[in-house]
This record gives structure tokens, C-alpha cells and sequence, in this order.
């Protein structure tokens, strides 16, 4: 039996923005980083401790953890539909993966919420 | 005057009825004063050994027939000066296509795509006496959209159109769908962007530019598929 070629999904749109928003989000963080990083005092552990105790880096870095993922989740994704045919095992890696992401995401807050 | 200029050639060969599977084939040829573009050389060629195979048609780059890869990139024959190709030039058939016999594709799979985009003008209004007017600035819009020939040779050097030929309409099909989204004329914006509306479709493009490096009419369907994304941008917010 011939399958037919079935398109017309429509979150292309969606996450093709999402990826750009992303990425603006990220390169911001980055600057951000930076800026806090080559101003500190020193490298020590308290130096550390003290640029992510505020709320506001808190929460930037919450956010670009997040931005990371999702960025993260649309070019695997990418990847795989490219090269990975059958749909099953496509689930199954999309699975695999999704799941990490959001292990990795509560990961992270939990990291951040403990300092 | 004669001065015979010999060009040496590595060319594709397949013949389904007769070879197990394809080989490359050392030839050369002698060119006469006159002959000027790779194709006028591949026709020396055939003269001299007619079971070579290949399409070529109006031999001024229009019809868009003799679309090859030359020496590992695509273009038309018929554009190509013979003298600035390093030799052995080196023939093959477009990357991607099924091959039907030496240099010569099966382009369905490419055709099907642009169908898919319904390459037509769309407009449920009464026909005017004459015809459907512009303004210049609205006709201007169509400049480098409608010159397309359909040669293939941009989605046959597009890796996502390698990947997935049955899902992703490629670089050509995707420029004929935004010669319609753009013009004014045409009535069916919202159904063209959602047809597009696709991870494959339209999103498989990740803006390598593999087609605009090798579109022999000098056209950009990267910039297209740009303004596609902007017009779906601008629809959604």
C-alpha cells in the first residue's frame, strides 16, 4: 500500500517564531552575563552566590534556561524529521527528548531557587 | 583560422536497460571555433557518441531543460562557458532526482511540489472587459519572481529538499507562491499561508542559500521565503 504524504500541521509558524524569540532572548542573557561576570570583584564562590541571590537574575536565568530548551527542542526536532523516517522511532526519540527538556527545566529552577 | 580547442569530460552514465548501475565516463571532444557554452560541447559530444543522453531545448537559458550538475554544481548548460570550466569537466545528472537515463531526471516529484502551491492567479471577481490592472509599484513587486523557468536546479541543491522531496515544496515551488501572494491581483492570500503553514512545507527552509548561489536567472528564493514568513508574521500578530 502506498502511503500518502500528509502535511498541514500547523505549529510550523509557531515555532519557527518561537526559535527567534529565543535566540533574542539568549543573545540578551549573554550580554547580561557578561557584564556581570567581568565586573565582579573576583571569581570567589560568595562573588557568585551574590550576582544570582537577587530576584531579577533569578528570574533572567530562569528565562534563559527556558528559552535555551525550547530553542533547543525545535532544532532537535528539526533534525529528526529530517533524518529519521519511520514515525514510531520519531515518537519515541521526540519523546525521549521532550522529556529531558523538562528533567533539565526543573532541574534548573530547582539549582537557581537554592542559592 | 582553426584552432581546436579538446575538452576533456567525466560525464554520468546510466542506461537502466543495459548498465547494472552507473559509471562515470572518461571522454573527450573537440570543440570547433564556434562553440562557445558547455552545452555546444555536449552536443560535439553526442555527436560522436550518440547513446549520451540529455534534455536541452531553446539553448538560451529560457526553457530551462538542460539543467545539470557541472563540475559539483548545478546550472544550465546552455549558460556555461566552456572555457572557464576547469577540466575534466565533470557532468552529473541534479542531485535528488530519480535518474530516467544518464543526465536526464525524473522531475515529478519537483513539478508535484510546484502544482502544490497552486501557480495560478486566484480572483473570484467578474472579469473586467480587458484585463486585471496594476500600478506600476504593485507590478514592480513580481520583479524577480516571475522570471522563474523551473530548471530545478535551486531545489535539487537544497539539503531539505533532498530529505524530504514528498513534504517540502523547495525553493522554486516556494518563489512561484510568493510571485501569487504577491500580487495584488490575486484574492487568495489567507489559503495560500495556510497551505504553507506547515513545519515541512514552507519551515523546512533554514536559509542555507544553496538556491540563490545557483539560480542561473540570477533569482532569490531565500528573500522569498523571507517575505512568506513576514506575511505570515504580520497575519498572526
Amino acid at each position: 500500500m502506498v502511503k500518502p504524504v500528509i502535511v498541514g500541521a500547523h505549529y510550523g509558524f509557531r515555532d519557527w517564531l518561537l526559535q527567534r524569540i529565543t535566540a533574542v532572548v539568549m543573545a540578551l542573557y549573554t550580554l547580561v552575563f557578561a557584564v556581570c561576570a567581568l565586573t565582579m570583584p573576583d571569581g570567589s564562590f560568595e562573588s557568585w552566590r551574590g550576582v544570582f541571590s537577587g530576584g531579577f537574575m533569578k528570574f533572567a536565568t530562569f528565562l534563559f534556561f527556558m528559552s535555551l530548551f525550547f530553542h533547543a527542542w525545535i532544532g532537535v526536532r528539526d533534525i529528526f524529521m529530517d533524518y529519521i523516517k519511520p514515525t514510531g522511532i520519531r515518537l519515541a526519540l521526540h519523546s525521549v527528548v521532550a522529556l529531558l527538556l523538562i528533567g533539565y527545566a526543573g532541574w534548573a529552577a530547582q539549582i537557581l531557587w537554592r542559592l | 583560422m582553426s584552432s581546436k580547442r579538446t575538452v576533456q569530460f567525466k560525464i554520468y552514465r546510466y542506461d537502466p536497460d543495459k548498465d547494472d548501475k552507473p559509471y562515470m565516463q572518461d571522454i573527450s571532444v573537440d570543440l570547433e571555433e564556434s562553440d562557445k557554452k558547455l552545452l555546444d560541447a555536449l552536443v560535439r559530444l553526442k555527436a560522436k557518441d550518440d547513446t549520451l543522453s540529455f534534455r536541452r531545448s531553446c539553448r538560451e537559458g529560457v526553457c530551462g531543460s538542460d539543467a545539470m550538475n557541472i563540475n559539483g554544481k548545478n546550472g544550465l548548460a546552455c549558460l556555461t562557458a566552456i572555457d572557464e570550466l576547469p577540466q575534466p569537466v565533470t557532468i552529473r545528472p541534479l542531485p535528488g532526482l530519480p535518474v530516467i537515463r544518464d543526465v536526464i531526471v525524473d522531475m515529478t516529484q519537483f513539478f508535484k511540489q510546484y502544482h502544490s502551491i497552486k501557480p495560478y492567479l486566484i480572483n473570484n471577481d467578474p472579469a473586467p472587459e480587458r484585463e486585471r490592472l496594476q500600478t506600476p509599484e504593485d507590478r514592480e513587486e513580481l520583479n524577480g519572481l516571475y522570471e522563474c523557468i523551473l530548471c530545478a536546479c535551486c531545489s535539487t541543491s537544497c539539503p531539505s529538499f533532498w530529505w524530504n522531496p514528498d513534504k517540502f515544496v523547495g525553493p522554486a515551488g516556494l518563489l512561484a507562491a510568493y510571485r501569487f501572494l504577491a500580487d495584488t491581483r490575486d484574492q487568495a492570500t489567507s489559503e495560500r499561508l495556510d497551505n504553507l503553514e506547515d513545519p515541512y512545507r514552507l519551515f523546512r527552509c533554514h536559509s542555507i542559500m544553496n538556491c540563490v548561489d545557483v539560480c542561473p536567472k540570477g533569482l532569490n528564493p531565500t528573500k522569498a521565503i523571507g517575505k512568506i514568513k513576514d506575511m505570515m508574521l504580520r497575519r498572526a500578530v
